[in-house]
């Protein structure tokens, strides 16, 4: 679609950017203006120069050190969940009913957890999890596992994946539901007409229309799992010892609990930069793969997305639709 | 649409894991505190009611729903309202610094809360505004109004052109065209972005609880106090979290036939 150029929309933008300008620049500027400087307390501030940032890239150093590794862990623990949920939220979203009150049910109950607090959702795993009072430590330790998130690095891991699974696997299922629901049932019937086995279904219908979606669940599951904070926090603490704490665990566990502005700013900034960098990459693929589909659609508008071996029978039955 | 053998016993399975750590959470929360720490139960075998009213009661207790709910209600009408213009310009006009403007936008959904948390704190105290339920919602803001931005963008841009024009012809002013013609038309679009203001700054709590102290004390922050000296109150956490769940559930129940369609953000 082509937009026509009008500078004045400016003014029906505006009110968004001096929102978020205020929330994000002005707060920005501070962090930015902390992490040149040291303060010894009393609100005195002494100048430091890039000493933060040397400090903190530096991983022999005590900063350096702890940043790199919670940043190892944080990468770790987002590519482990994304391993986890991308395969197990497309298979929940085929396995979605078809039609009747059971889709309403099912849709309902998965978009529970997303509604939960986060907090609470460290409370209802630190209750669950916990040996003594909940049931599946309870069961685990009764079936001879010596189960104990507290005190084993493993377990504490193990638990705050399979939380992270049951929080966000929901998200990914229903953005996949979502794109399956926008393919025409035309595309089923060539597949069938064609023979066409049910993994080739997949791969060559369902998986394609679902590009665009699973490129969102990508991008917000990569994102909010690497500013994890809460959950976590919650059910272990970051422990035991330092083995689950997250970057965002370690930046509020320095500024403030220790108190070390100019710190907890230059980890700031590194951080965002970090994310940043990543968002952007998405922001440029998705785009790019919105392009492309645009000039693919323009210039086969009959063959739309579909692979030549499904294609035929799927024009070759609306042919005879037409007749009929 | 097409599933996969053996779906039904998948979906009962994900359904059951989902369910099965709510469920304990309900249960533990009609249990006496005795029960639960003394003997491993699968349901409450003394039911009370003591942990609800006690949280109904106490005014410390109850207040924080009010405070959260002030706040998620605030931070959706704001995010909404400033969004649906931007929206509209995005989706209909090209202007100087369009896209860079865009990602930006989007860049900020995705800053972690932990980096603004202190930030937050200076300037809302500087101005004023700390401990109050607008601290919140301006500070959710952040995340809420690019994402608000995103999905309607997606939902004006599924409304034809020809209809703007048609109404710019009929001698629609721009205001009036706005609310009378394009608001109606992507009303569903408005009920999820809505939606997704509404959880994403339901289920936040760090910049929640750093940006109140006593007054906005978010419900979230105030289950914390559960541990005291005498060790653990499970039940009366419970009892809180089971009714943090409640809000969400009716939400969802409202919009459960725009959920498959408002996840994908209006652009499958």
């Amino acid at each position: 679609m082509d937009k026509t150029i009008n500078q004045k929309a400016w003014f029906l933008v505006l009110p968004v950017f001096l929102v978020v300008a205020f929330s994000a620049v002005l707060p920005l500027m501070t962090v930015v203006n902390y992490s040149m400087q040291d303060t010894f307390g009393n609100n005195q501030f002494f100048w430091n120069g890039v000493g933060w940032f040397k400090e903190l890239l530096d991983p022999s150093t005590d900063l350096g050190g702890r940043f790199f590794a919670s940043l190892g862990r944080n990468l770790f623990f987002s590519l482990v969940i994304l391993a986890i949920e991308v395969p197990l939220g497309i298979v929940v979203a085929l396995s979605m009913p078809r039609q009747g009150w059971t889709v309403a049910a099912c849709l309902v109950i998965l978009a529970l957890p997303l509604l939960i607090p986060w907090n609470v959702v460290g409370t209802i795993w630190q209750i669950f999890g916990r040996p003594d009072i909940g049931l599946l430590g309870y069961t685990l330790n009764a079936m001879g596992l010596d189960y104990n998130y507290v005190s084993n690095p493993i377990d504490a891991w193990v638990t705050v994946i399979v939380m992270d699974v049951w929080h966000w696997t929901s998200l990914v299922a229903l953005l996949c539901y979502a794109g399956l629901k926008s393919i025409p049932e035309a595309y089923y019937q060539a597949a069938q007409i064609d023979g066409a086995s049910r993994w080739a279904v997949f791969k060559a219908i369902q998986l394609p229309k679902m590009n665009r979606v699973l490129l969102i669940a990508v991008l917000l599951r990569f994102m909010d799992s690497f500013m994890i904070y809460t959950e976590p926090f919650v059910v272990t603490g970051g422990g035991p010892g330092n083995s689950t704490t997250f970057v965002s665990i370690e930046l509020v566990k320095i500024a403030l609990g220790q108190f070390d502005l100019g710190k907890a700013a230059a980890l700031s900034l590194v951080y965002n930069l970090i994310i940043l960098i990543v968002c952007w990459i998405f922001y440029t693929v998705m785009t790019n793969a919105g392009v492309e589909r645009k000039a693919q659609a323009e210039e086969e508008p009959a063959a739309e997305r579909m692979p030549a071996g499904v294609l035929q029978p799927a024009m070759a039955l609306k042919q005879k639709e037409g007749v009929a | 649409m097409h599933s996969i053998p053996g779906r039904r016993v998948i979906m009962a399975l994900f359904l059951l894991f989902l369910l099965l750590p709510i469920y304990w959470l309900v249960n533990m929360s009609f249990k006496t505190n005795a029960e639960i720490v003394s003997t491993m139960t699968l349901w409450p075998h003394t039911p009370t009611l003591q942990h609800y009213r006690r949280i109904f009661t106490d005014e410390s207790w109850y207040s924080g729903y009010i405070n959260s709910l002030e706040y998620v209600v605030l931070n959706t009408v704001i995010s909404i309202s400033v969004a649906l213009p931007a929206a509209y310009a995005f989706s209909r006009y090209r202007f100087l610094g369009d896209k860079h403007l865009f990602f930006w936008l989007l860049s900020n959904r995705m800053a972690p809360a932990a980096v603004y948390a202190l930030p937050f704190f200076n300037l809302y105290s500087a101005i004023g505004l700390f401990d109050t339920p607008w601290a919140v919602a301006l500070a959710h803001c952040i995340f809420n109004v690019p994402l608000a931005v995103w999905i309607l963008e997606g939902f004006v841009s599924g409304v034809p052109r020809e209809i703007d024009e048609t109404a710019f012809l009929d001698g629609y002013s721009f205001p009036r065209f706005f609310i009378k013609i394009l608001v109606p038309l992507i009303a569903s679009g408005i009920g999820v972005a809505a939606f997704f203001c509404f959880m994403f700054s339901w289920v936040e709590l760090l910049l929640a609880r750093t940006l109140t102290s006593v007054h906005a004390k978010p419900i979230a922050a105030i289950m914390t106090r559960t541990v005291s000296a005498a060790g653990m109150d499970w039940g009366l956490l419970a009892a809180a979290g089971v009714l943090t769940i409640i809000p969400g559930a009716l939400v969802i129940w409202f919009v459960r036939n725009y959920i498959a369609s408002g996840f994908a953000l209006g652009r499958v």
